[in-house]
């Protein structure tokens, strides 16, 4: 008999307050235990704060042969990039 | 001696106390420890790792208080590793086999419902070093009973079959569960100089988490018949010895080694 | 290697002119050192080889809990046993990591289980070795992880996406499983004279079993020609030996052992050890089944497996019907 967990997609928040961050996926019967199963797998060594869990199947992704469209105008906006800013050297850190 | 550092509490009351709380964590660390590599899930198998470590942990910090309270220079390996059956002072509970994988769960819920309970109370116990090893203690148990609580009650309530195999497991289990609650002489002069609860005071919360969870979990909650202890007086199961012998076996095999 | 004698698949290793051009664009981002993502063409081939390499090296991780486990209930301190629990748990969670890798390339971790099961995948030769006694542990942590490592950090560069991340992940938590083998053994020769002697019956049981793990000599072969043009293998079996073996016999020297091989001796010029090939009929008999504990290993699988079915569907069937009661309640609500 086939009862296979279905598999969930884990992220994780560490302590320095970035994004959370894809970490990587277990199996849990439901989202409750998901979250357990993620704390016990994805941070032994204390790497989160905060866990979201989402279903493998419930994620959308952009097709990977789109991939040029989707991603190359970005390319091409490289002031979105703070390198692109020259700051003279006597105004220092920026 | 004007520094003695209990000077309000018998002393042999207190170690035997430290002893308890070490032993316990000892054990049933000890037994959890022995899934790691054969749980049914490879979640389930790292979760149950982490409980094991956190009282592996526990038992390194209440061991280590008893020795130094002790002062005859013995470390917490010298009292988990030389002693005899005799000699340790858990309760029967945790060192019951494992059996399936529903048993443990369910000696973990039943043990973590009281474990949490007595470590909250120890927060605020007059000794400032046990009250700081229950600070550290009762958020790791917090967790644990989070997570054998849930299991219990998933697995009550999920086929005829893990039904049938958690009520075996409620049933087997529960004539181990009062001595949590019996208190004694070293029990008393513990709790008459605020270093820690009475065993007795305990129960209340005990049975509301335990009954709460078990009706969510549609298992019925066994009548409260005889119930075996001897335990935290030294008296065990012949289980005990087949733990010690597998546990101590190095340093009994290589008396003076160091490893 | 823990995926050792991986089958590639591909009679040959095509040119680029060779390839229709799907395939030539997919090689192209390789050579150029681009990532392969999940969901992306890729050549069937290259999928299949992948899988098995994959669940292979997920297979060692979690077979290879048992040796060590052995030893959990038996360590001789509390600091040791929790170390060794820590460990093995690691290796759990390495299986995850891997077998989760390979659920992207369409194959589920119960097909991975069945195909371990049933004896169609294999797993590292080297844990069909017996853990005898606690030296054992330093060993295995020691040469085992060691030779593993050797392995694992050029697979953090491997061309596919998710089997690299996971092999970082991997190689980032087992940075402390070899020193800990190290520092049980370095524990243990500074100890009495049966201690010591202990470590040196461990290390002239593991040696050859170590070198096993790399794999034989495979610079003429058409499948290892092939994983590397993928960038799924990036060094061959004999170069990762040598390797490992430069490093290791100086560290045995510190430990005051004799490496069990009577040809070990420094060449000047290669700047490396000459040494002696291990019993590859042994090898092989070991992949075939024959090792000393095949039938235990698999055997404890099997009945991990067998013995929680119940509880895994238990938890299945309760999600099941929390999700009912909750659809039945926003419906009546």
């Amino acid at each position: 008999m086939s009862s296979e967990w279905p598999l969930w997609e884990v992220f994780i928040r560490g302590q320095h307050g970035l994004n959370h961050r894809h970490v990587g996926s277990l199996h849990a019967p439901d989202a409750e235990m998901a979250i357990h199963n993620a704390r016990d797998v994805y941070t032994r060594r204390n790497e989160g704060v905060s866990i979201w869990v989402v279903r493998s199947t419930d994620i959308t992704a952009s097709v990977p042969s789109e991939k040029g469209p989707l991603f190359d105008p970005s390319n091409s906006k490289v002031y979105r990039h703070p390198t692109f800013f020259d700051v003279p050297e006597e105004v220092g850190h920026m | 001696m004007s520094s003695a550092p209990f000077p309000t509490v018998d002393q042999a009351a207190l170690f035997e106390f430290l002893l308890r709380m070490g032993d316990n964590a000892l054990i049933l660390g000890h037994r959890l420890s022995e899934w790691c590599g054969h749980a049914p899930a490879l979640e389930e198998d790292i979760a149950l790792a982490n409980t094991a470590l956190d009282l592996i942990g526990q038992t390194q910090l209440w061991l280590g208080l008893a020795g130094e309270m002790e002062g005859k220079g013995r470390t917490a390996d010298n009292l988990a590793y030389l002693r005899d059956a005799t000699e340790f002072r858990n309760v029967l509970l945790v060192e019951r086999p494992n059996g399936d994988f529903g048993k443990t769960l369910m000696r973990q819920f039943l043990f973590d419902a009281w474990h949490l309970s007595m470590l909250q109370a120890l927060r605020s116990s007059a000794d400032k070093r046990i009250a700081d090893i229950a600070e550290k203690a009762a958020k790791e148990v917090a967790y644990h009973l989070d997570r054998s609580r849930d299991l219990v009650i998933r697995l009550g309530d999920g086929t005829a079959e893990s039904h049938r195999r958690m009520r075996e497991a409620l049933d087997d289990l529960w004539p181990y569960t009062g001595e949590l609650f019996i208190g004694d002489a070293a029990d008393e002069e513990l709790a008459a100089a605020g270093l820690g609860p009475a065993p007795e005071s305990l129960k209340a919360e005990w049975d509301g988490v335990v009954g709460e969870t078990l009706t969510e979990a549609t298992l019925k909650k066994p009548a409260d018949g005889y119930m075996q202890r001897g335990g935290k007086r030294g008296v065990h199961t012949e289980h005990m010895g087949f733990i010690l012998a597998e546990m101590q076996f190095l340093q009994r095999a290589y008396p003076g080694a160091t490893w | 290697m823990y995926a050792q004698m991986v089958k590639t698949d591909g009679a040959c290793v095509k040119s680029l002119e060779d390839m229709e051009p799907q395939e030539r664009a997919f090689q192209e981002r390789i050579d150029a050192g681009q990532k392969i993502e999940p969901k992306e063409w890729m050549p069937e081939g290259y999928r299949k080889t992948l899988v098995r390499q994959i669940s292979q090296h997920a297979h060692s991780e979690i077979v290879g809990q048992l040796p060590e486990g052995n030893w959990i209930t038996r360590a001789p301190t509390l600091e040791r046993k929790a170390i060794l629990l820590a460990k093995v748990q690691d290796e759990a969670g390495h299986g995850l990591y891997l077998y989760c890798a390979a659920e992207t390339l369409g194959i589920s971790r119960d097909e991975m289980y069945e195909q371990l099961h049933c004896g169609k995948a294999k797993y590292s030769s080297i844990f069909n070795y017996p853990t005898l006694s606690w030296a054992d542990i330093g060993a295995i942590g020691w040469l085992v992880d060691g030779a593993a490592i050797m392995n694992q950090v050029p697979l953090q560069r491997c061309s596919y996406g998710p089997y690299a991340r996971a092999m970082v992940r991997i190689c980032k938590e087992e940075s402390f499983h070899q020193r800990q083998g190290f520092d049980v053994l370095a524990k243990m020769v500074k100890g009495t004279p049966a201690q010591k002697a202990m470590v040196q019956d461990a290390l002239d049981r593991w040696w050859w079993p170590s070198l096993m793990m790399f794999g034989p000599s495979d610079d003429a072969s058409v499948h290892s020609a092939q994983s590397m043009a993928w960038k799924i293998k990036q060094n061959s079996n004999d170069e990762l030996r040598q390797k490992f073996v430069d490093q290791t016999v100086p560290q045995a020297d510190y430990l005051g052992l004799t490496v069990p091989d009577p040809e070990l001796k420094w060449n000047e010029a290669k700047g490396g050890y000459d040494f002696g090939q291990p019993d590859w009929k042994e090898f092989f008999e070991v992949i075939a089944g024959n090792g000393p504990c095949n039938a235990e290993r698999l055997g404890a699988r099997r009945k991990a497996w067998d013995d929680g079915a119940w509880f895994r569907e238990g938890l299945a069937a309760h999600a099941t019907k929390a999700e009912q009661r909750r659809t039945a309640g926003q419906a009546a609500g």
